[in-house]
């Protein structure tokens, strides 16, 4: 065997050196014979029945193709958890960007003036644009009640709790819609053929959720459906459920057309139309004893779902299962609810749920510390859970963490204390406030619950004709390194060289279903499948008797190129397992939530200018405990740009709504961090292992984006001694806090204010 | 996506790609990154939102760095062009190629010929740049994934051993 372990060595990236020449293929730099070009028409009004549709003069109508949801062979819908929401509307649209009709032509520069000739007559419906008009039921815009889902956590006796309390300590919080921003648009090409049925090309996340929305969009089995991923500039979460829509929209016009159809988002239809985080709404109430501890308490945490389920559900259950942060809560009550609103559907987008709920978590810790008059470091050492304690959810931690440590460490790389004692002295004069924020926190890592045993995901590890070795699966690379760890993994398992292995393109017709790339599984859950099925190789040509224990990779590429010689293609599988003694209630929503959480502690550290209400970041520590670190320079890249995505949603990124429609669909108006809006984000691992991911590994992929927006708000409300419960915090809403609370900036001296000392 | 065909006819336009010598039949007001990208096979250069902002479609122009979504091609006459592709010498990749791949300065890659065009037209002005004029260097190209850290390092990177080599 080879001796040389590359888990945890920073090997070189798989695709690297095609993106860094340029050479790396994504869809829209790829061209098919004969290929059309197609774009959406899509409604105009929030909500109301589509009456009339004319198709305007000055349009050579008969060049184009039209689709409308009359063309669509199958099921007209999105095939997803529910099947709610069509692919193209036919009587009744629920959000402004609603697709309608499709059209096709050979000229691109065409069709954009043919989407503005089609002329579409309504009759309007009133609409519902925020989770509080949702709530109030004067519309129902979805279902009975508005209701998407909603999910109750119980633990303990709440009811009992308030008499004891020393305090009672309320708040509510909320952040914004963010849109992922991947710099790639969204874009597919589909081709259809009698014989072979529909294939797809495109920039996406999740193979078979395409290839399961194909089918019964299509009415077309399994065989007849092939999707094949291209290289895919950034997804975030982005890509995880509307290249169905696009997909479907293509396969739809390339089905009608009998040509290839290439369907390229630009930026402003890919801002307006696809997915975003939801906006969220959190309100805690929590009793708290006279030392700073939690006796209990009730969270109610609300997300705006926008029009249709898509993947709500879901994002609602690790929002609420998040919502009680790394802490022991002797008794709680969470009720979660994901409500309709007339704006397109929020979906997937890195951390979901998570980072909403955290939010408002980090943020009651601050506001009951200065309650209670402990400083956010004490009233969070008293209260996080350790060892042998349960989570809200009754899952009892195993592992030996200790949050105090992490805190410790955190602290001192950040030089929290002299920074703390050098700032209080420096805010009493001057135009700018400085403030230091701390955000504790934890992020489940695969699906949640009993979601991997349904995924039942499976692997393939292949030994090739050649004496090399392939991984097969539908798990797909996006920027985080997928192929790179995969493979690393693969090396590993069977002691051959990296270079040997390599990971194949997702493409249906050749890879199983290892489950979607999402829920930062792709290293823990896949990879370990990735691990046994490459042992699987090496235990087959040892039982053959073509290789002996402790083979050297030569002996292997032999005994490999003579095992495909003698019986063909050779490839072994391996299927996911529950880990023994995991027991999850669906019922009531207990027990283990997740296979594994990585623990954090970021330290935020912030200048908010008093004359243009301006916050800047001026350093970020992030300290992780993650398992193991599996590729260094990959898993630090990843907590690094899961920051930078996290002081965007604190500070910067302001989706701005107007009945249910993006106002701001552009990189002008949509503002995310340049190089030079970043401070130093330093980043900091720590590495307990963790049995059930490969080689130790837990899922950090997601992680980053939860810390960012609590360390921030708490530093600017550090920093200047008011209360800020909401993101994005822009500069109007400091000047409009500063304003309310009388610290206008024409008293600057008056600003300062340590906020709940500091030991 | 407007269309360039509006006014004028295509006219032949002569410049120069990664060295070569080019002559395409355009529209005059047709956009650089697309007749790069449509008629030179050139799709390096990647349209993250066609409005000067984000910088992934950056090509040097007679050195300059430029937003190819934002030239017409007429302007480009006579022009010396070099795009992610000329910046290899055959398989030997230039210093900020390599590292980037070595710092982890590239993840999903879409913006990454644009940064590494932007990078290159940096260290061309200067040789030694501070991280402060680094990160002011780059920041007219956007990336979403990496939160430029690695990127910068990348570049440091490449300066140094520019220097020692």
């Amino acid at each position: 065997m080879n001796s040389d372990h590359i888990i945890g060595k920073s090997v070189p990236r798989k695709e690297g050196r095609d993106k860094v020449t340029g050479k790396s293929e994504y869809v829209d730099d790829m061209v098919l014979p004969n290929m059309l070009f197609g774009a959406t028409v899509r409604s105009q009004i929030p909500r109301g029945h589509i009456r009339k549709i004319t198709f305007g003069p000055g349009v050579a109508w008969d060049e184009f193709v039209i689709v409308s949801a009359k063309d669509i062979p199958g099921k007209n819908c999105i095939a997803l958890i529910g099947d709610d929401q069509p692919c193209l509307a036919t009587d009744v649209v629920n959000h402004p960007e609603e697709p309608i009709l499709l059209l096709a032509h050979p000229d691109r520069y065409l069709l954009p003036k043919a989407v503005q000739a089609v002329s579409i007559e309504y009759h309007p419906l009133p609409g519902v644009f925020s989770i509080e008009e949702s709530e109030r039921r004067t519309e129902i815009v979805w279902g009975k009640d508005n209701i998407f889902k909603t999910y109750m956590i119980e633990k303990g006796d709440v009811h009992g709790i308030w008499a004891k309390a020393d305090y009672i300590v309320e708040g509510e919080y909320s952040t914004g819609a963010q849109e992922q921003l991947y710099i790639e648009n969204n874009g597919m090409i589909a081709a259809f053929d009698a014989a072979q049925g529909i294939t797809v090309w495109g920039s996406l996340q999740c193979p078979y959720y395409i290839h399961k929305a194909l089918m019964a969009l299509c009415n077309l089995p399994a065989e007849k459906v092939r999707v094949v991923q291209m290289e895919t500039g950034g997804a975030f979460g982005g890509k995880e459920e509307y290249p169905s829509m696009i997909a479907a929209h293509a396969a739809l016009l390339a089905i009608k057309a009998g040509r290839p159809v290439k369907i390229i988002y630009d930026r402003l239809e890919d801002m307006a139309a696809t997915t975003k985080r939801h906006p969220s709404r959190t309100r805690h109430r929590t009793a708290v004893s006279r030392d700073g501890k939690i006796l209990g308490g009730e969270i109610d945490f609300t997300i705006d779902g926008g029009a249709y389920l898509t993947l709500s559900p879901v994002v609602l259950s690790r929002g609420a299962i998040h919502a009680g942060g790394p802490y022991y809560w002797p008794s709680v009550r969470i009720r979660a609810q994901a409500v309709a609103t007339n704006a397109p559907p929020h979906g997937a987008f890195r951390g979901f749920g998570a980072p909403q709920s955290l939010f408002a978590m980090e943020r009651h810790m601050d506001h009951i510390a200065h309650t209670v008059g402990l400083s956010p470091i004490e009233i969070r050492r008293r209260n996080f859970l350790q060892p042998g304690q349960a989570t809200t959810t009754e899952q009892v931690v195993r592992e030996p963490i200790d949050l105090g440590k992490l805190l410790d460490r955190a602290l001192q790389v950040s030089e929290y204390h002299s920074k703390k004692q050098r700032f209080s002295g420096e805010n009493q004069s001057g135009d700018v406030r400085k403030g230091m924020g701390i955000a504790a926190f934890l992020h489940g890592a695969g699906f949640t619950g009993s979601g991997e045993r349904y995924l039942n995901s499976v692997v393939g590890v292949e030994g090739c004709a050649d004496g090399n070795v392939r991984v097969l699966v539908s798990s797909t690379e996006f920027g985080q390194g997928t192929k790179t760890v995969l493979s690393q993994i693969a090396a590993e398992a069977l002691g051959l060289p990296y270079e040997n292995v390599s990971t194949a393109q997702p493409d249906t017709l050749e890879v199983p279903n290892s489950g979607p790339t999402v829920a930062s599984r792709t290293v823990m859950v896949v990879g370990k499948l990735v691990q046994s099925a490459a042992l699987g190789i090496a235990q087959t040509l040892i039982a053959s008797g073509q290789l002996h224990e402790g083979y050297s990779p030569d002996e292997f590429r032999t005994a490999c190129q003579q095992h495909v010689a003698t019986h063909g293609q050779f490839r072994c599988w391996s299927r996911y397992e529950a880990p023994s003694g995991i027991f999850w209630d669906d019922e009531k929503y207990r027990g283990e939530a997740y296979a594994a959480f990585a623990w954090a502690v970021y330290i935020a550290e912030v200048t908010v200018d008093l004359t243009t209400y301006s916050v800047s970041v001026d350093d970020f520590v992030a300290l992780q405990e993650v398992g193991k670190v599996l590729h260094p320079v990959l898993a630090r890249g990843q907590i690094i740009g899961g920051v930078a995505q996290g002081i965007g949603f604190s500070l910067y990124e302001k989706v701005i709504w107007q009945n249910g429609r993006m106002q701001n669909g552009q990189m002008t108006n949509y503002i995310m961090p340049t190089s030079s809006d970043l401070p130093p984000i330093r980043v900091f691992f720590e590495e307990l292992g963790n049995v059930h991911g490969a080689y130790g590994a837990k899922g950090i992929g997601e992680l980053p984006m939860d810390g960012p927006a609590p360390a921030i708000v708490n530093a600017v409300e550090d920093a200047l001694g008011v209360r800020f419960d909401s993101v994005p915090l822009l500069p109007e809403d400091i000047m409009d806090g500063l304003n309310k609370s009388g610290l206008a900036a024409s008293s600057p001296q008056n600003n300062a204010s340590s906020v709940g000392g500091d030991r | 996506m407007t269309d360039p065909r509006q006014s004028q006819a295509k006219s032949g336009i002569s410049f120069t790609v990664n060295g070569e010598p080019r002559e395409v039949r355009a529209y005059p007001m047709e956009r650089l990154l697309d007749v790069l990208r449509h008629q030179l096979e050139l799709t390096g250069a990647k349209e993250g939102c066609g409005e000067g902002e984000c910088g992934s479609c950056a090509v040097l122009m007679d050195g300059a760095l430029v937003n190819s979504c934002l030239v017409p091609v007429l302007q480009a006459e006579g022009a010396s062009i070099v795009t992610i592709e000329g910046l290899a010498a055959g398989e030997q990749l230039h210093g900020l190629q390599e590292a980037f791949l070595e710092c982890g300065g590239a993840q999903c890659g879409i913006c990454t010929p644009g940064m590494i065009l932007a990078a290159c037209h940096l260290l061309n002005g200067k040789s030694d740049p501070t991280l402060e004029e680094i990160r002011e260097g780059l920041s007219g190209n956007l990336c979403r994934c990496t939160g430029y850290s690695q990127i910068l390092e990348a570049v440091q990177e490449a300066a140094q051993r520019r220097k020692s080599a």
